[in-house]
C-alpha cells in the first residue's frame, strides 16, 4: 500500500532490502499487536471475573467467533484485491435460509451445507461479473447486491422462521459440541482460514491478488488475469458467506428474513482492525481473523465486567478508527525513517 | 485562484458534454428527471390517491430527509469523498434533542446545541480523512458505529415524544389543504444555495476540480484539504439538522431514528448522476434521483407492493444507475470513434 509505494523511488541499491524488512517488522507486528490487546483484555476480564474463562466460557468465545471469522476470511480477500463486498450480510441470511429450508424437508445435513455454499458462490459470481466486466466501483454494486438480495430473502422467507426443532438432531449438535473445549465449528473456521492463508502466501494466483491490489494498473501490464482474479475473490467471498450461513443455522438454529442484516459492516470492521487496508494489497486473512476475534470477544467481555451493552456499538466503532488511524501514522513514521535512511546513503555516496 | 480552476476542471467537462453531443446520447441527469416526470405523470393518472394532497404532502415530507442530506453529499461525492456516517449522526442528534428536552432545557436552545454536534460530527470525519489522509470510506465506516453508539449510551432505548406542539405541526404539517408541507421552504432555500455555489461559485468549480484530479486541483491552487473539511463540515450539520426534523416529523426521539439513511442517499446520489469516482454531475440530477426514489417508493406503497420487493426495486436501480452511464459511455465513444475514423479518436480509454 502507501508505505510500499512511497519510499524507494531513488537507485534500488540496498535499501529495497532494508526496507522491505522494516515494513514486514510492522506488519507482523501489527498481527501481534491485535493479539496483544486481545490477551491482554481477556487476561484483565479474566481477573476480576474467574468464571469468564471457565471451560463453557472459552467455547462460548469461540462459537461467537466462527461465523465472523468466516466471512471476514473471504471479504479480506475481497479487500486485498482493493475491492470490497457490501452484500454478505444478505447472503449469509438468504443461505441460512436455504439450507434451512433444505433440512426443515428432510434433507441431509452435509447438502444442505454444500447448497448453501453454492449459492453463496453463485452471488459471489454475480457480484464478481458485475464489479469486473461493469468496471463499476465495488462499493456501489455491491450496496445495490445488498438490497437486492435481503429483498429477494424477504419475499422468500415472507413471515416464515426457521427453528431449531424443524432440524435434524444431527445439524444442532453440531453445531453446539466440540472436542474439548473446542468446537467443531471453530475447527471448520480455523481449516478454511489456514487453506486460504496459505493460498495467498504460497499460489501464484494468491500473490497475483496482492499485486492486483496494490497497483491495479501495474498487475495488468504484468499480464495478472485481473478480472479472472478479481471474480475469484468474489466467489470466494460469496461461498464463505454461504457457509456461514449455513453454520449460523447448525449454531443458532433460528432464522428469519432479518437474518445477517447489518452484518456487513461488523464484518469490515473486523478486516480493518485486523490490518487489512482499505486501500488493497496488504494485510493477512489471519489478521482479519483475529480482528473478528478481537470485535466478537469485546461483546462477552462487556457483560462479563459488568458494563451495560449499549456501549459495545459505539467501541467497536471507537476501536475501528484507532486501528486505522494508528495503522496510518505508523506508515507515516515508517515512510520517514525511510526517507532519512535514504537521504543519508545518498549523502554518503557523494560524501 | 478562480481562474486557475475554471481552466483546469473546464476541459474536461466540455470534452464529456462534446462526447455525449457526438454520439447522440441524452446526458444521464436529464434523463433522471424525464423518468421522474413519467413516473409523476404516470402515477397521476393510474395509481388511485396518488394524487390527493395529503399523499403528495406525506410524498414530500418523508423524502426530504434523504433530500437535505444528499445536498452537501452531492458536493462531498462530487469532490471524490463519501461519508456513510449521516444516517448515525442525525440518529445522534435526534437523540440528543430527546435527552435535552428530558433535561428540561428549552428548544429554542437544544436546536442549535444540536447543530453544534454536527459541527463536531463532521469535524472529527473530516479531520481524519484531512489530516491523516485516511479514506473517508473507512473513517465514516468508523464514526458511523461510533455516532450510532454514543447515541444509544445518551438516550438507551427511550422514546420522546412530548416536543411543543407548533414545532411538530411545523414538522409534520402543511399549509392549509395544500400539497405543501412547512418544512418544505427551508428546503428550497437550502436547495437555492446549494445549486448556487457548486454551479456558479468558484467553490464549487474547485470542488470538480479536486474530484476530476485532487493532484491538479492542489497544483492550481486550490486549497484542497481546507475545502474537503470544510464539505465534511456542512455535511455533518446538516445530518444534525435532518435528526431534528426527523424527531420532529415522525413525533418521536429515539437512538435508532433514520438508521440506514446513509443507503439511501447514497443510492438516490448515484441514481442522479453523480460519479462516485468524482469530478462529474449536478445537483439537478442528484435531487431528481432522490424524488425519484420516494416517489416510486410512494406510488408502490400505494400500490400495495410490498416492503421487500421495494428493496428490490431500489437494488436493481442501483446497479442500473451505475452500470447505464458507463456503458452509454462506451457506446456513445464507439459511436464517436466510427464516425471519426479517418481522425484520431479523442479519447481511447473509458475513465475508470
Amino acid at each position: 500500500m502507501t508505505v510500499t509505494a512511497t519510499p524507494v523511488r531513488e537507485e534500488a541499491v540496498p535499501e529495497p532490502a532494508a526496507g522491505r524488512r522494516l515494513i514486514d517488522k510492522v506488519f507482523k507486528a501489527r498481527e501481534l499487536a491485535v493479539a496483544a490487546v486481545l490477551l491482554v483484555m481477556l487476561g484483565a476480564t479474566q481477573l476480576s471475573n474467574t468464571e469468564f474463562l471457565s471451560e463453557q466460557g472459552i467455547k462460548d468465545l469461540l462459537l461467537n467467533a466462527t461465523i465472523l471469522v468466516l466471512v471476514a476470511t473471504g471479504q479480506a480477500v475481497v479487500v486485498i484485491t482493493r475491492n470490497v463486498d457490501l452484500s454478505v450480510g444478505s447472503v449469509l441470511g438468504i443461505s441460512a435460509f436455504a439450507a434451512g429450508t433444505y433440512l426443515q424437508d428432510g434433507g441431509s445435513s452435509l447438502i444442505a451445507i454444500l447448497l448453501a455454499v453454492a449459492l453463496g458462490a453463485l452471488f459471489g459470481a454475480l457480484n464478481g461479473a458485475l464489479v469486473s466486466l461493469g468496471k463499476v466501483p465495488a462499493l456501489v454494486v455491491t450496496l445495490g447486491t445488498l438490497y437486492i438480495v435481503r429483498g429477494i430473502d424477504s419475499i422468500w422467507v415472507g413471515s416464515q422462521q426457521i427453528t431449531a426443532d424443524d432440524l435434524p438432531n444431527g445439524f444442532v449438535d453440531f453445531g453446539h459440541d466440540g472436542i474439548w473445549v473446542v468446537p467443531y465449528l471453530a475447527l471448520l473456521a480455523l481449516a478454511v482460514l489456514a487453506a486460504v492463508g496459505y493460498y495467498l502466501r504460497s499460489y501464484r494466483s494468491g500473490r497475483e491478488m496482492y499485486a492486483l491490489g496494490s497497483s491495479p494498473e501495474a498487475a495488468t501490464l504484468a499480464g495478472v488475469p485481473v478480472r479472472k482474479r478479481i471474480m475469484t475473490a468474489y466467489v470466494l467471498c460469496g461461498a464463505l458467506a454461504g457457509l456461514a450461513g449455513a453454520l449460523y443455522l447448525a449454531r443458532f438454529g433460528n432464522v428469519d428474513s432479518a437474518t445477517g442484516s447489518g452484518y456487513e459492516l461488523t464484518v469490515v470492521s473486523a478486516v480493518v482492525v485486523g490490518g487489512v487496508a482499505f486501500t488493497g494489497g496488504s494485510g493477512s486473512v489471519y489478521g482479519a481473523a483475529l480482528g473478528a476475534l478481537l470485535l466478537t470477544s469485546i461483546n462477552s467481555v462487556l457483560p462479563a465486567i459488568g458494563v451495560s451493552s449499549v456501549w459495545v456499538t459505539a467501541i467497536n466503532g471507537i476501536l475501528l478508527l484507532l486501528a486505522i488511524a494508528v495503522d496510518r501514522i505508523l506508515a507515516l513514521r515508517v515512510a520517514a525513517v525511510l526517507r532519512k535512511q535514504a537521504a543519508q546513503l545518498r549523502s554518503a555516496r557523494h560524501a | 485562484m478562480p481562474e486557475l480552476t475554471k481552466n483546469s476542471a473546464v476541459p474536461e467537462l466540455t470534452k464529456h458534454s462534446a462526447l455525449a453531443r457526438f454520439g447522440g446520447a441524452v446526458r444521464w441527469d436529464s434523463a433522471v428527471g424525464a423518468l421522474l416526470l413519467v413516473l409523476l405523470i404516470c402515477s397521476f393518472s393510474f395509481v388511485d390517491n396518488f394524487g390527493n394532497a395529503l399523499n403528495l404532502s406525506f410524498l414530500i415530507g418523508n423524502t426530504l430527509p434523504i433530500a437535505l442530506i444528499a445536498l452537501p453529499m452531492t458536493m462531498l461525492v462530487i469532490s471524490g469523498e463519501v461519508d456513510l456516517s449521516v444516517g448515525s449522526t442525525a440518529g445522534l442528534s435526534g437523540a440528543v434533542m430527546g435527552a435535552l428536552w428530558n433535561a428540561g432545557m428549552a428548544i429554542e436552545t437544544i436546536i442549535p446545541i444540536c447543530l453544534l454536534l454536527g459541527v463536531v460530527c463532521g469535524l472529527v470525519n473530516g479531520l481524519l480523512v484531512t489530516r491523516l489522509g485516511l479514506p473517508s470510506l473507512a473513517v465514516t465506516i468508523g464514526t458511523m458505529a461510533a455516532y450510532r453508539g454514543i447515541a444509544q449510551i445518551v438516550l438507551g432505548s427511550d422514546s420522546v415524544t412530548d416536543f411543543p406542539t407548533q414545532y411538530l405541526d411545523f414538522g409534520a404539517g402543511r399549509i392549509g389543504d395544500t400539497f405543501i408541507p412547512y418544512a418544505l421552504f427551508p428546503f428550497l432555500v437550502l436547495l437555492a444555495i446549494a445549486v448556487v455555489v457548486l454551479h456558479a461559485t468558484p467553490t464549487g468549480r474547485s470542488l470538480f476540480a479536486i474530484g476530476a484530479s485532487e493532484e491538479a486541483a492542489r497544483f492550481s491552487g486550490i486549497r484542497v484539504k481546507r475545502l474537503k473539511l470544510s464539505m465534511f463540515v456542512t455535511t455533518g450539520v446538516l445530518s444534525a439538522l435532518t435528526g431534528v426534523f426527523w424527531a420532529l416529523h415522525y413525533a418521536s426521539a429515539r437512538y435508532d431514528n433514520a438508521t440506514g439513511l446513509e443507503l439511501s442517499v447514497i443510492a438516490a446520489v448515484l441514481l442522479g448522476g453523480i460519479d462516485f469516482d468524482g469530478g462529474k454531475g449536478t445537483l439537478g440530477g442528484a435531487i431528481a434521483g432522490v424524488f425519484l426514489l420516494g416517489t416510486l417508493q410512494n406510488a408502490m406503497s400505494l400500490q400495495n407492493v410490498s416492503a421487500q420487493s421495494q428493496i428490490v426495486v431500489t437494488g436493481v436501480l442501483l446497479v442500473i444507475s451505475v452500470l447505464g452511464p458507463r456503458i452509454g459511455r462506451q457506446v456513445a465513444q464507439a459511436r464517436a470513434r466510427r464516425r471519426t475514423a479517418a481522425a484520431p479518436p479523442p479519447q481511447a480509454a473509458p475513465s475508470t
